[in-house]
């Protein structure tokens, strides 16, 4: 059945849709229904919450949780994230799934709880210590909170890796409707995990390897892993068959940029849409595809431009790329970026 | 410890005293050590170090107790890093001090297993000091050892918090001030003042005899959570030779000269827990709690009819918390949902709220909706004088405001094109008996006014959310209050607009 539902909300009845029993985590604005709703939710379906000490706390017991082989979450905002850096690195590092929300607002320090998505970098490109890779989706809806967090428990488990779902203050705050279909989750059998059992007795969750050579050996296996990881790359399209202008935009801003697209058809101009849904593995592919057909890209973040630099490295200098952000919690309207589209499409002539 | 690792031997040891000892080494540990790159038969710890000898007592509790299948030993950073390379258990390594946090987790994931939490005194003490308080302060029925050796074993010699007064390390060149580093952190002591841990004792690797009762209290903490008592804690003064540079018999004095009389060996806390018990909540089926199937005579889902005479219908409701402002704004999404449309509501969040003042977005729409932002609505919802002199700018031409007074403010000027109605809905809702009920007396008149969504599945809605009798009757009266309203005065007015505008 169709129900009102709140992004953040719609974040745990997806995790308990995808098996998930278990959450830790510390309250942030705008972050924190998600610590409400699964506090009000997770206990009724046999699994645990508990209110951690601090976002330290939190991402080393979803550690430990994932090590027991429990499909474990826990959510934030920029501040939180910045603290569960550390334990994201070793949750990496000894390949325990995961799944982390990060509803970014405004940074950097305390910044403000608007909506940003200035964290880009933060997740994507591994805002811990030591070589590693997050899965990275983002949302653009309540119905893909929901979507996007079931599929982030099943390549987290895929891939035995964190995997992030980046969201925004409004992509959380907000309410649409949400449809979701029960299914009864069989949890993959985790072979390796460690439950006190004397079938689990011999397994060792670590990130040490203390000798040079066991440690390259580690990351050469990480790497190969994050390599087939590429086939996962997802992303939507929309009119670009023939778009001169390519717009590229994830999450809230997208749903900005597909209004702008459309205004800008009505009055003559070819723009199309492309909206990376994985921002980790990004889909270079669909963009180069894309991009071999139209005169420029212009991409649009809440940020003072860090996708950007993956769009630019992805066409490789074939079209100018150009770049447009607001931040602070600034969320620009169709017309804005619609006049922004006429601005450089009159360049392109 | 090299004299204790000779794996699979029985040595014999003739001590200072003249009597034999007989070495063994418990079955708990691996026969050899494959985990470590070499010298597989030896631990990597110092000859004399507290650690091996902590191990061994760790080892020989949980072999004696049976507990070999069911454990999960929870290593730390620090010299004992390594404590997997020994223990044939399940083996979890963690980040530097969060060791407490992650054997939570676990603990709870595994309720009926043993968990051991293996900790240094720059892991606890230092860097994990929030983990272990909260941990022994939930009462997890986890059992922690602390090996306390004054310090930074493992990155050669740094100050420990535990660090004795005037003990100089590579990082207090000059010996620990207290003026400059305060004084030695006395876990065991800080530990006895919460309510929830049932065991805490310091037990000392100095001497024969210490060590017997470190080995009684290894094995009660074990015990203790076996038998699903609750959190036990066991703080092991321990002797660190190679960084105090003494040779390990000296070093062994030295715990019992030294550290002893700043650590008092103490039970600290030796009791049946408290708790009080918990009403876990009831376990529903999945479906129910999601709201995936429908409440019991509530929404079974389905298009509500409606002729939406708009591709896209957006309200601003702004006023002061309180007002039912974002409630408003859900019950119009609610219901344009339930007629099959598009729909989306952003509310102000945060610090603002708290301010006094609220506002929310709503998005009716046939097609997608792109930005659930609306910068030019088509209806403002103004509950309060603020609200109207901070949005009524927004609204476009041909749009309308509802305010919720019977007048404008005499300065106040309507935007170009944009038609006002006021309709005192605090003090009709007043009279309706409920105040309360305000957002729906002026949802009456929006849905009479623009007909965007039909009055049946307000009611529908309304019905839902409203489970007192009494109260919803003052709503359905509050509803038809604002829709009578528009019909006896609004059109009127509208239509004397001064400049004739009217839809
Ligand atoms: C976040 C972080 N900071 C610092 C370190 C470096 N480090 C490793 S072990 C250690 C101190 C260990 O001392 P203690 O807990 O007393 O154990 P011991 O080695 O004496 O047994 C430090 C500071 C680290 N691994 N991680
Ligand atoms: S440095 Fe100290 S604590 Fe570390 S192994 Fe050697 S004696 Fe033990």
């Amino acid at each position: 059945m169709r129900q009102l539902c709140k992004g953040n909300v719609a974040v745990v009845k997806g995790a308990i849709l995808a098996g998930c029993r278990a959450y830790y985590g510390y309250p942030i604005t705008p972050a924190s229904e998600i610590a409400e709703s699964a506090a009000l939710y997770i206990p009724q379906v046999g699994g645990t919450f508990l209110q951690a000490e601090s976002e330290v706390a939190a991402i080393n017991m979803v550690y430990g949780a994932a090590a027991a082989g429990v499909r474990v979450m826990t959510a934030s905002s920029g501040p939180g994230l910045s603290l569960m850096q550390e334990g994201m690195s070793y949750l990496a590092g000894a390949e325990l799934p995961c799944v982390v929300v990060d509803v970014v607002r405004g940074g950097p320090g305390l910044g403000n709880i608007a909506p940003e998505q200035s964290d880009y970098f933060a997740m994507v490109k591994g805002g811990g210590h030591g070589n590693y890779r997050n899965i990275v989706l983002a949302p653009a809806s309540v119905q893909e909170m929901a979507d996007l967090t079931v599929l982030a428990f099943e390549l987290a488990d895929k891939y035995r890796n964190p995997a992030v779902v980046l969201a925004d203050g409004f992509t959380g705050q907000m309410m649409e409707p949400l449809d979701l279909e029960y299914r009864e989750i069989v949890a993959p059998e985790k072979l390796w995990a460690v439950k006190g059992t004397p079938e689990t007795r011999a397994n060792l969750i670590s990130s040490i390897y203390l000798e040079p050579d066991q440690l390259e050996e580690h990351q050469r296996r990480l790497e190969a892993k994050y390599i087939r990881a590429h086939v996962e790359a997802r992303h939507e399209v929309y009119q670009t068959e023939d778009a001169e202008i390519l717009l590229v935009g994830y999450g809230i801003v997208s749903r900005v940029l597909r209004s702008t697209v459309e205004v800008a058809r009505k009055q003559g101009l070819k723009a199309g849409l492309l909206r990376p849904i994985t921002l980790w593995p990004f889909p270079t592919e669909a963009l180069v595809e894309a991009a071999s057909r139209v005169q420029k890209i212009l991409v649009v973040e809440l940020s003072n431009g860090q996708m950007v630099e993956d769009v630019r490295l992805a066409v490789n200098g074939k079209v100018p790329v150009e770049f447009y952000g607001r931040v602070g919690g600034n969320v620009p309207s169709v017309e804005e970026l619609h006049a922004q589209v006429l601005e450089r499409a009159a360049a392109l002539v | 410890m090299a004299d204790e690792s000779k794996v699979g031997l029985k040595e014999l040891e003739v001590s200072n005293n003249g009597f034999e000892v007989i070495h063994t080494k418990s079955d708990l540990f691996y026969d050899l050590y494959e985990r470590k790159s070499e010298l597989q038969h030896q631990t990597h710890y110092c000859p004399g170090c507290g650690h091996g000898v902590a191990h061994k007592l760790i080892a020989e509790a949980l072999q004696e107790l049976g507990l070999q299948d069911k454990t999960v030993f929870v290593s730390p950073v620090g010299c004992s890093v390594f404590a997997y390379y020994y223990f044939d258990v399940g083996n979890v390594q963690v980040a530097h001090g969060r060791a407490p946090a992650s054997a939570t987790a676990i603990k709870r994931a595994c309720p009926d297993k043993i968990v051991i939490s293996y900790q240094g005194d720059g892991d606890l003490a230092a860097i994990g000091t929030a983990e272990i308080v909260h941990a022994a302060n939930r009462g997890e029925k986890i059992s922690v050892f602390f090996v306390n050796n004054g310090i930074y074993g493992m990155t050669g010699g740094q100050m420990a918090p535990t660090t004795l007064v005037g003990e100089k390390s590579t990082t207090s060149p000059w010996g620990r001030r207290p003026a400059n580093e305060g004084f030695p952190l006395h876990m065991s002591e800080l530990l006895a003042t919460l309510e929830a841990p049932v065991y805490i004792e310091r037990v000392a690797l100095s001497d024969n005899k210490n060590i017997m009762k470190a080995r009684r209290a290894i094995k009660k903490a074990l015990e203790i959570q076996r038998d699903g008592a609750g959190f036990t804690f066991v703080e092991i003064l321990s002797p660190c030779p190679t960084i105090w540079g003494k040779d390990p018999v000296e070093a062994r004095r030295w715990v019992l000269d030294r550290m002893v009389p700043v650590f008092p060996l103490n039970v600290f806390r030796d009791r049946k827990p408290e708790m009080p018990v918990n009403n876990a909540p009831p376990q529903r089926p999945v479906p129910d709690v999601l709201e995936i199937t429908p409440k019991e005579g509530g929404y079974e889902g389905g298009v509500a009819s409606h002729a939406h005479r708009f591709k896209n219908f957006t309200i601003k409701v702004a006023g002061f918390g309180g007002q039912g402002v974002l409630l408003l704004g859900q019950l119009l999404t609610e219901m344009g949902m339930r007629e099959g449309l598009e729909v989306s509501w952003l509310p102000s969040y945060g610090p603002e709220m708290r301010s006094g003042s609220a506002h929310c977005h709503v998005c009716l729409s046939k097609n997608r909706i792109g930005s659930p932002l609306i910068s030019h609505p088509n209806v403002l919802v103004a509950m309060n004088e603020i609200s109207l002199r901070k949005f009524a700018s927004q609204v476009g031409p041909g749009g309308l405001i509802l305010y919720n007074r019977d007048a404008l403010p005499a300065d106040f000027e309507a935007p170009p094109k944009v038609r006002v109605i006021c309709i005192p809905a605090s003090e009709m809702a007043d009279k309706l008996g409920s105040t309360k009920t305000t957002n729906i007396v002026l949802m009456g008149a929006l849905l009479e006014e623009t007909e965007c969504l039909s009055p049946g599945t307000a009611m529908g809605v309304i019905e839902d959310k409203v489970k007192k009798v009494e109260l919803l009757e003052t709503n359905r009266k509050a509803l038809a209050a604002g829709r009578h309203f528009i019909d006896e005065h609004a059109h009127l007015e509208a239509l004397s607009q001064p400049d004739g505008y009217a839809e």
